[in-house]
């Protein structure tokens, strides 16, 4: 099965939403808890992301019969550095997002402890690509 | 621990999810930071304690199976983070306790920490 939400940047009242369909589906089709979980919170730290830092995105789910692939492309200032937005405590989040309870430094290195497979990928000035896959 | 022996020793209000008041809590997380709630590893049943109130609260829990909240301080819940959280079988409590007192009531009359 394969879907695919927009994600708007700055808008923070609907971050999330499409984290929760995924965890809805993921549910319905009988997937183990702790797999959704799992799934669900490397997404929604994505896609908090996209809120947080980009200016707009969009999310594909793949959700086949023993995996999850999700892909997340978005337009956006890209991340120079890869290898230091993966250090725990290293961020570039705004005041706004700090005050949302996000921005420690977090989300990239729990993204990782939550995926079987993560791959992080940015152009400066383009956009970055987070795809998250995990097995059943 | 019961959510009404919860409410009844922080003088708390159950504010949504009044048919969950049966529920049982084995353990409670105290904070403000999100990204620190989800990156709890546990299967028990948890209750977050937070002064942060807004929908991302409610989404954190919803990502994290976190179905109590309590919000310290006498923070006003919103009617989108009452709409959210009825849609995700949550139960919201307020109290005006601070987060330091309402932590240390509850651990004092049982409820432990997740770590």
């Amino acid at each position: 099965m394969h879907f695919e939400y927009n994600v708007e940047g700055g808008d923070f009242t609907n971050a999330g939403t499409t984290s929760s369909k995924v965890k809805k589906m993921m549910k319905q089709l009988g997937v183990d808890p702790a797999i959704v979980k799992r799934t669900v919170v490397a997404l929604y730290e994505a896609e908090v992301n996209i809120v947080a830092h980009a200016y707009r995105g969009v999310i594909y789910v793949d959700l086949e019969d023993t995996s999850v692939s999700i892909k997340l492309v978005d337009e956006g200032p890209g991340i120079p550095d890869i290898n230091q937005a993966m250090q725990k405590g290293y961020s570039t989040a705004s005041p706004q997002v700090r005050e949302m309870g996000f921005g420690a430094g977090m989300g990239l290195p729990n993204m990782q402890s939550n995926s079987d497979k993560l791959v992080v990928n940015s152009v400066v000035g383009k956009g970055t690509t987070v795809e998250i896959v995990n097995y059943f | 621990m019961k959510i009404q022996e919860i409410t009844s020793l922080i003088s708390g209000t159950v504010v949504e999810g009044e048919a969950f008041i049966d529920r049982d809590i084995d353990c409670a997380f105290a904070s403000d930071l999100m990204s620190d709630v989800l990156t709890l590893r546990t299967d028990k049943s948890v209750m977050l304690i937070t002064g942060l109130c807004n929908t991302q609260t409610i989404r954190t829990c919803e990502m994290s199976d976190i179905k109590v909240v309590m919000f310290v301080r006498g923070k006003k819940v919103t009617e989108e983070m009452i709409e959210l959280a009825e849609d995700n079988d949550m139960l919201l409590i307020t109290t005006d306790f601070s987060l330091y007192r309402t932590a240390g009531i509850l651990f004092n009359a049982g409820l432990p920490g997740v770590y």
